[in-house]
């Protein structure tokens, strides 16, 4: 008996250390990627690809904080990402393991500098917008004609709120990124820290908070395709995947994107290798195989998300490099703000003001 | 010998799944909040030997639980729990006591398939059957379809994201908790005395209050606590049906640990909880054990 569970132990060592080492585990956002690519990935290198979405920057980010998480690539935006990388969470690329690093886009990497110095933990997978997401046949119809559906005055104005609330309104459950959206609105400094500040925002949202039906991160995608909800403040690509959706349903729902002329958040999402990542050699494969010009234009053709690879642009349809509600043309982009992250005690500001908000206590 | 590993098996079991998890949260909750892997300091360095273990006391300190009483937000989340945690045992108790009584009263050979039928639903993922419900108590929901078609309601009913939503889904969830255990205690009772009341001259609805009620006391008692102890914590149930004006501690919990980080002031919600669910129990049971040696 006891030979019999020292094999089987023995054996299980075994299989678990030869598993390991072809296997690549990736963390990524839901509805993120073309999954032909994890295939392609598959039959190109030979190694196993263990794929697991999530749908919060929150989730993750416990996970790396705990330790420990198994993932060998993860995919936390900028202000995560900074946060992460202080708290020891990730290990420095090896740039001689990453020869298509070269195809990166300047425009972008100056940018997700501000988060990951020199970009020595992460590159850009996708960078995107948050803005307004609108049913144009109900919001006009509500409204009239010239419904100011690119800006803030559609979501943020109590008068335009409660003649939409009926109809539905879905706001983002992320308080780090509506919290600057209101800030932009009243003038502020969008990315500011200083809890007076940010407690200027409370009677905006408290004003228009009655006709909001719901906070959530993901449902307003099927909601506006369906036509079950008619404004939407959430992610660029998601609007225009609700966008696309609805227009091959041909069920009369037109969805339009705009980001907010009073300016609005660019947010970064990036690939980096965790500091106790079983497998780092094999997600420096992943992360070539990503940042190869075809296989990035691939992900951006299917999620309407830009990205952050100059080399792909050539391969991306005119529907996505052409539409500037996905790649803003330059005055667009100089309209458009980044945030840093909140120190702890801020944090909890704005986590207790968002729960006010949600909660009403 | 024997004797010894008989006690020693059940105070193992205590020592390793609810003392030893207690003393880590604990732990946690006397940290303060810091960015690292894990997110708070101090932890204790066994390397630096005595001198390691002290500086990791010294560093303790109570200041998240007096953070707790600064803002009202946590006794109000307390309350709101509780509160939703007795109404919701109460109903689980309405709806679970006549099915375990017809159960205790069914032919010998159908309780077999009626315990059964009570214990199935367990073969399904919680997570799946609450998810179900979305379905049904939507406003395009099966509920809704049903009522309409029936004539009974003109304009659906307003009920997912509703507290009602979220009693459905407690009752629903918790109710073989609380039928199991009624049932073998009413299985156990002995129907003579029944009989013997009613040749006595007592109402049969008066035997049932004198008689059965009393015999299944333990089994109500411990329905109730299966129901109300897990209820309290939950989390699951309120962010799938309730809406964001539904305020538990277990979406409390959720934020401080995910949104604020903030592992050490969750570590003391979570403390405060078990304080406030194991000082009312073991002053009940020290209760019941002083009536009973007053009996005896």
């Amino acid at each position: 008996m006891r030979h019999l569970i020292m094999t089987t132990t023995a054996a299980l060592a075994l299989g678990a250390i030869t598993a390991s080492a072809e296997e690549v585990r990736v963390y990524n956002w839901s509805d993120y990627i073309d999954e032909a690519l994890l295939e392609k990935f598959e039959t190109e290198t030979g190694l196993d690809l263990i794929y697991d979405v999530f749908d919060s920057n929150e989730v993750l980010e416990t996970k790396m904080l705990a330790g420990g998480s198994g993932y060998d690539v993860v995919v936390p935006s900028g202000t995560f990402l900074q946060r992460q990388i202080t708290a020891g969470a990730f290990q420095k690329l090896d740039m001689d393991k990453l020869p298509n690093h070269a195809n990166m886009w300047d425009v972008v990497s100056s940018r997700t500098e501000q988060y990951d110095p020199d970009n020595a933990y992460s590159i850009n997978y996708m960078w995107g917008t948050t803005g307004i997401g609108a049913n144009v046949g109900k919001v006009k119809e509500l409204l009239g004609e010239d419904a100011p559906l690119d800006s803030l005055e559609l979501v943020l104005n109590p008068e335009n709120m409660q003649k939409l609330g009926d109809c539905g309104v879905h706001f983002l459950d992320a308080p780090a990124e509506m919290i600057p959206m209101v800030l932009k609105y009243i003038g502020e400094d969008p990315d500011s820290h200083d809890p007076e500040v940010i407690a200027k925002a409370e009677p905006i949202l408290m004003a228009i908070r009655p006709y909001i039906q719901k906070f959530h991160s993901s449902e307003y995608i099927n909601g506006l395709a369906n036509g079950d909800i008619c404004v939407a403040v959430g992610w660029s690509g998601d609007i225009l995947q609700a966008r696309d959706r609805a227009a091959e349903a041909d069920n009369g729902v037109e969805i339009v994107y705009n980001a907010a002329k009073e300016g609005a958040q660019m947010w970064f999402d990036q690939m980096a290798i965790p500091v106790d990542a079983p497998n780092p050699d094999g997600a420096h494969v992943f992360l070539n195989f990503i940042m190869d010009a075809q296989n990035m234009a691939a992900a951006s053709n299917y999620v309407y998300y830009a990205n952050g690879n100059k080399a792909s642009q050539e391969y991306l349809v005119e529907d996505v490099i052409g539409d500037p509600a996905i790649y803003p043309d330059a005055a667009t982009l100089d309209n458009l703000f980044t945030t840093t992250p909140y120190p702890a005690k801020v944090q909890r500001v704005v986590t207790r003001l968002w729960t006010k908000i949600k909660s009403g206590t | 010998m024997r004797r010894f590993a008989l006690i020693a098996l059940p105070y193992a079991w205590l020592l390793a799944l609810f003392l030893v998890p207690f003393i880590i949260v604990l732990k946690i909750s006397l940290s303060d909040i810091d960015l690292a892997i894990p997110p708070y300091t101090p932890t204790l360095d066994v390397s630096e030997g005595w001198a390691g273990i002290k500086a990791f006391f010294r560093a303790l300190d109570f200041e998240n639980f007096v953070f707790l009483t600064t803002d009202d937000l946590y006794w109000k989340a307390y309350i709101s729990s509780l509160k939703i945690a007795f109404i919701a045992t109460l109903l689980t108790l309405l709806v679970g006591y006549p099915i375990a009584y017809g159960m205790a009263n069914a032919p010998d050979h159908w309780r077999p398939t009626l315990m059964m039928l009570v214990i199935l639903p367990f073969w399904t993922s919680f997570l799946i059957r609450v998810y179900s419900w979305m379905g049904i108590l939507s406003t395009e929901g099966y509920l809704n379809q049903f009522l309409l078609s029936l004539g009974l309601i003109s304009e659906p009913l307003t009920i997912l994201n509703t507290p009602t939503a979220v009693y459905i889904g407690i009752v629903y969830t918790y109710l073989p908790f609380m039928i199991l255990p009624i049932y073998s205690a009413l299985e156990r009772m002995d129907g003579s005395l029944l009989e013997a009341a009613e040749d006595l001259g007592c109402s049969r609805l008066k035997a049932f209050w004198l008689i059965t009620i009393p015999l299944s006391k333990t089994g109500i008692i411990a329905g109730c606590f299966l129901v109300f102890i897990p209820t309290i914590g939950e989390f699951v149930i309120p962010s799938l049906l309730g809406g964001s004006q539904t305020l538990m501690i277990g979406k409390v919990l959720w934020e401080e640990f995910f949104n604020n980080r903030d592992w050490p002031v969750a570590g003391a919600v979570a403390v405060v909880l078990l304080l406030i669910l194991i000082i009312p129990i073991v002053l009940f049971q020290r209760n019941e054990q002083k009536q009973r040696e007053l009996e005896g």
